[in-house]
């Protein structure tokens, strides 16, 4: 059977039998909340089966489904009439699953007088007209009977269902009439309870028999108590396996042995019934979509990213509803008809793309289209129409405030009721079924723009690998994913723990990171960092924001179940659950998200501009660059890009070698070449030598320096240029004039290989700062031709890739000038090239290849796919030259 | 004060008519009761985790055959002082919405099954913390037992 379909009966099956019991409440009690969730469930049947092609039960259910949104409304009062005809509904719904089940077709037959009835109860006159059906059916009832119960029965022996069909077929209307209604008019005088048993078990029957062959339905209840059980087990074990460590030649060593690994394999066995990829959560979506887009005559790309993302089934279960509402949602009202879109200036084809990811512990769902956007007027009619607001608070709301009403019950825009949506169930539902899990759902619209919904579901019974840490005497665990890297801070270690203001700060390579002391966060003690011998730092990213957080001492990383902290304790934001380690302690869990938002970074996690591109004009205005300060050759201050130095060495004088009169080191297994900064080498005649390591791929080499006076941060803003090989002018470094060197100038020296010819000057200085693409996937090159050309008086960014780079292009960035690699992973400099000349904005924008290999046949190929002009990789002066022509024949042409 | 009625009601559903059963214990020598049927455990002396940031009756969590357990520290719920250091001190757990709940205490006794005659209301002048714990008083031979509502002592967004 198609899978779709058996889902669907299983779904449907589920649905039904919750609803005969809901309904029966209703009549006791016509609570709203009771009402709210029949009608979605008859909602959800009719939306389903309406996709599924099924349209005689999508015409019942939306019948049914009419009646009840008028009682909802309150325009119809619940009734025993009313309910009896629902219930009627409900088993005609059950009487045609039955047969889908058996013979994959709705059976034949016309619901039109049951439907007629529904209807007349919608529009009021339903008295009158339930009355005679009612008295009719069981008259009828003692005959059509056994037309149900032989219907499956002559299944096995028959399996052509056409012996039972002819009947109807010869006369449709009053026999095919009786027989659905079976089931109902004989329990109709019955009490409820009753009535409520036997429908239920003319479904069940018919139903067993085919699913269960295939799977098993489990109570998630179950598996979270054999979880429990399992977890007991793992601790017992780990219990024994202590007891035992002790002895060496204990008989109970071998079957412990093997009692372990059971125990192991049976928690990861159990553990992976939990877990599902969220892409099975999707799975019916591109049908349904497809569906649509026959259906609303819109063209709809769905895209879905992250599918292989695992969640625990349970809260799988619990957001696949709410899914498909709101991917229903934005292909329905999101997006644009064609015309529509056409006229907009947009594609035809509308996206709609899901994406779901792990994130600082969570679980990001987005669903996002590019439709229209939400209707910020109609959402305010509606708000003040339904009383939710007043015109006057609605002026003082923001529009994405504004936005927020349509997750209020009742509440849906459209204008017209379709079959598909448009009846203000949605949304509410989707945030309470959220919410349940105690997820967040958030809404960004913009007008013309489209919208994007992000779930964020905590890890509440999901399971994750997590570093443990110890602080002030408590241990916590930090989950692995936002834990980048650690670093050890000891007393006497090169980089120490800086305060500026009482705030702790480490610098880290070439950035400064911010610190969150965990002690001080957390209240553990009152005392400082100071004292301690060492102390760790978690380098912790969330979003965009990278921290780091001092703790005491670090553990081993464990796989931890997540548990929710219990709800006295909700309100502390710096955890995210707790947990049992394998010894059997409880520990709790920190969430990076609340400390970064405790530390006041919250603004900057929603970052959208998450990419990496380094915007290295800034460092021209405000933005700060690491310098490494250091004197060499005279008592003057130097200083090179901190990003360009790959490390600090300090080789002992007598380890210095000549080859060719060459001094040169062996580090780390190759030969280091090492060069002097004014050319003659000037060595101390004993003890050690401070040296700046330079490297690159496979190339090393060492400047030599007499000292290295510091690291800083400060604006690198050159003030006077200079002439001087290996200088790139002077700059006020924290208050003293320094000399920037030029790291470029010296490669070469080194390694012939690395440049062609030492650049005596460069190009003509340009004012109106044109802005350089710069493509290159060696951070080396990026970091050493960045400063080079910003001198020249250009505009540099620096990108990793090709795909960023087309990216960039995507969102709007304009360049006078792209300067690519060639030889790059992923898209390689031809065929970005390539790209960029085929469409877009960057068609006429001069490109240069860059590359080491430049052989005629590179230069007649690069030509082809249309560089402008191809020059040597470390050929700085003829890059700089090819810049300026370029730009002046295009300013020329301008 | 109206609440008392309708719970006593219910206890008295369950158990023999007009007669309601206790679990007593001990904090700083006065007696207190919850009704048997929310105790699931009766513990000695655990293991506790602390919780940092957690309101201060809140003394930490505990594995109970692998489910967490917030322990809360009665005497400190009741502005009583802190349990002295070489008092090992008891817990009894309740369980609240599914949550379970380590109650601190100094003591426990035994299950005392007490007529329904023998309740008071609250006298107005007990302080109003305690006031705001107690759903009444047992007139008991020799000594008072006050019966603890659990639901409003585990009630941190009131008091807070």
């Amino acid at each position: 059977m198609d899978d779709l379909l058996s889902e669907f009966l299983t779904e449907t099956s589920e649905s039904l039998s919750v609803l005969d019991v809901e309904l029966v409440k209703l009549e006791q009690n016509p609570e709203p909340a009771i009402l709210q969730n029949i009608f979605r469930l008859v909602h959800t049947i009719k939306g389903t089966c309406g996709f599924l092609g099924l349209p005689r039960l999508e015409h019942v259910a939306h019948a049914g489904e009419n009646v009840l949104g008028k009682i909802r409304d309150g325009e119809l009062e619940v009734t025993p009439d009313a309910v009896t005809l629902i219930l009627q509904a409900i088993d005609r719904i059950k009487l045609i699953l039955g047969h889908l089940e058996q013979h994959e077709c709705e059976p034949e037959g016309n619901d039109s007088e049951l439907i007629a009835r529904l209807n007349a109860m919608a529009e009021g006159r339903a008295a009158p007209a339930a009355e005679a059906p009612a008295a009719a059916a069981p008259a009828a009832a003692p005959e059509p009977e056994p037309a149900p119960a032989a219907a499956p029965q002559p299944q096995p022996v028959q399996p052509e269902p056409v012996a039972a069909q002819p009947e109807p077929a010869a006369e449709p209307e009053p026999v095919e009439m009786p027989a659905p209604k079976a089931n109902v008019p004989a329990p109709t005088p019955q009490p409820p309870a009753v009535r409520e048993a036997a429908p239920a078990v003319a479904a069940e029957a018919p139903k067993e028999s085919a699913v269960a062959a295939q799977t098993i339905r489990v109570n998630v209840e179950l598996l979270e108590n054999l979880m429990t059980l399992v977890s007991e087990l793992v601790l017992t074990r780990n219990q024994l396996l202590q007891m035992v460590r002790g002895r060496d030649d204990s008989e109970f060593t071998a079957p412990l042995q093997r009692l372990s690994h059971i125990t192991t394999d049976l928690q990861e066995g159990v553990m992976k019934t939990r877990m599902q990829p969220i892409g099975n959560a999707w799975a019916k979506l591109p049908r349904i979509v497809r569906d649509l887009s026959v259906e609303m005559n819109k063209k709809i790309d769905l895209q879905m990213l992250g599918a292989e993302t695992e969640l625990d089934r349970q809260v799988l279960e619990l957001i696949k509803d709410p899914l498909t509402h709101m991917v229903r949602n934005s292909a329905d009202h999101g997006l644009e008809g064609p015309e529509e879109r056409k006229r907009a200036g947009k594609p035809e084809v509308g996206k709609v793309v899901l994406n779901a990811y792990h994130e600082g512990g969570h679980i990001i769902i987005e669903i996002s289209d590019d439709g229209r956007g939400l209707n910020l007027d109609r959402i305010r009619a509606k708000a003040v129409a339904n009383g939710l607001a007043t015109e006057a608070e609605l002026d003082a709301m923001t529009n994405q405030q504004i936005y927020q009403f349509i997750f209020k019950a009742g509440f849906s825009t459209a204008e017209k009721v379709t079959s598909v949506s448009g009846r203000g169930v949605g949304m509410d539902v989707v945030r309470t079924n959220i919410e349940r899990i105690g997820g967040t759902v958030e809404l960004k619209s913009q007008p013309g723009k489209g919208s994007t919904f992000v779930i964020k579901i905590p890890l509440t019974l999901a399971i994750v690998s997590a570093l443990i840490v110890e602080c002030a005497g408590e241990r916590f665990a930090i989950p692995q994913i936002s834990v980048l890297e650690l670093v050890r801070v000891t007393n006497n270690s090169e980089h120490g723990i800086e305060m500026i203001n009482n705030a702790p700060v480490l610098r880290l390579r070439d950035r400064l990171l911010p610190l969150v002391s965990l002690k001080k966060l957390l209240r553990l003690s009152d005392e400082g960092e100071g004292e301690r011998q060492e102390t760790f730092i978690v380098v912790t990213q969330v979003g965009t924001y990278t921290f780091g957080i001092i703790v005491d001492r670090v553990f081993d990383t464990e796989e931890i179940v997540v548990k929710p902290v219990a709800p006295i304790l909700r309100h502390i934001t710096m955890f995210s659950g707790n947990t049992i380690l394998g010894d059997g302690s409880v520990i709790m869990i920190l969430d990076p998200n609340g400390i970064a938002g405790a530390t006041g970074e919250s603004g900057m996690l929603g970052g959208a501009q998450a990419t990496d591109t380094q915007l290295v004009r800034d460092s021209h205005a405000e933005a700060k660059t690491s310098l490494l300060v250091f004197r060499a050759g005279g008592s003057d201050l130097k200083a090179v890009p901190l990003a360009l130095v790959a490390r600090l060495e300090e080789i002992d004088v007598a380890e210095v070698e000549y080859s060719h009169g060459k001094p040169m080191v062996q580090y780390r297994g190759h030969l280091m070449p090492l060069i002097s900064i004014d050319g003659s080498t000037q060595f101390r005649d004993e003890g050690r030598q401070p040296v700046l390591v330079f490297s690159d791929r496979e190339h090393t080499m060492g400047l030599v320096v007499n000292e290295i006076v510091d690291i800083v941060e400060d604006r690198l803003k050159v003030e006077l240029r200079t002439d001087q090989p290996g200088v790139i002018g002077t700059a006020v470094i924290v208050g003293k004039a320094t000399t920037i060197v030029d790291a470029g100038y010296y490669l070469p020296q080194a390694f012939g290989d690395w440049f062609g010819n030492p650049a005596k000057e460069y190009g003509e200085e340009e004012h109106l700062q044109p802005r350089i693409l710069l493509v290159d996937d060696s951070p080396f090159f990026r970091n050493l031709l960045t400063p080079l050309l910003s001198v020249a008086g250009f505009d540099v960014i620096a990108v990793e890739g090709a795909d960023r780079a087309l990216a960039m292009r995507e969102q709007g960035h304009d360049f006078d000038l792209i300067i690519s690699d060639i030889e790059m992973p992923g898209m390689n400099g031809f065929d970005f090239a390539a790209a960029v000349r085929s469409d877009g904005r960057w068609q006429a924008i001069p490109l240069v290849a860059l590359s080491s290999h430049a052989t005629d046949k590179d230069f007649e190929r690069g030509r082809t796919v249309g560089f402008n002009d191809y020059v040597a990789k470390f050929d700085r002066d003829s890059l700089l030259q090819t810049i300026s022509q370029l730009l002046a024949a295009v300013k020329g042409a301008a | 004060m109206n609440q008392i009625v309708p719970a006593k009601r219910q206890g008295t559903d369950l158990a023999a008519p007009e007669m309601q059963d206790y679990v007593t214990m001990l904090i700083e020598g006065q007696m207190f009761g919850i009704p048997v049927l929310t105790v699931q455990d009766v513990l000695g002396a655990q293991k506790i985790t602390r919780i940092p940031l957690a309101p201060r009756e809140v003394a930490g969590s505990l594995n109970l055959r692998g489910r967490i357990v917030t322990a809360i520290d009665v005497r400190l719920r009741l502005d009583l002082p802190r349990r002295r250091e070489e008092d090992k001190g008891m817990s009894v757990v309740v369980d609240m919405g599914g949550e379970l709940y380590s109650l601190m205490v100094d003591s426990v006794g035994e299950v005392l099954s007490l007529p329904a005659a023998k309740f008071e209301r609250n006298p107005p002048t007990l302080d109003p913390k305690w006031r705001e714990f107690s759903m009444g008083i047992y007139r008991l031979e020799g000594k008072l037992l006050v019966v603890l509502d659990v639901a409003k002592l585990l009630d941190f967004t009131r008091s807070e």
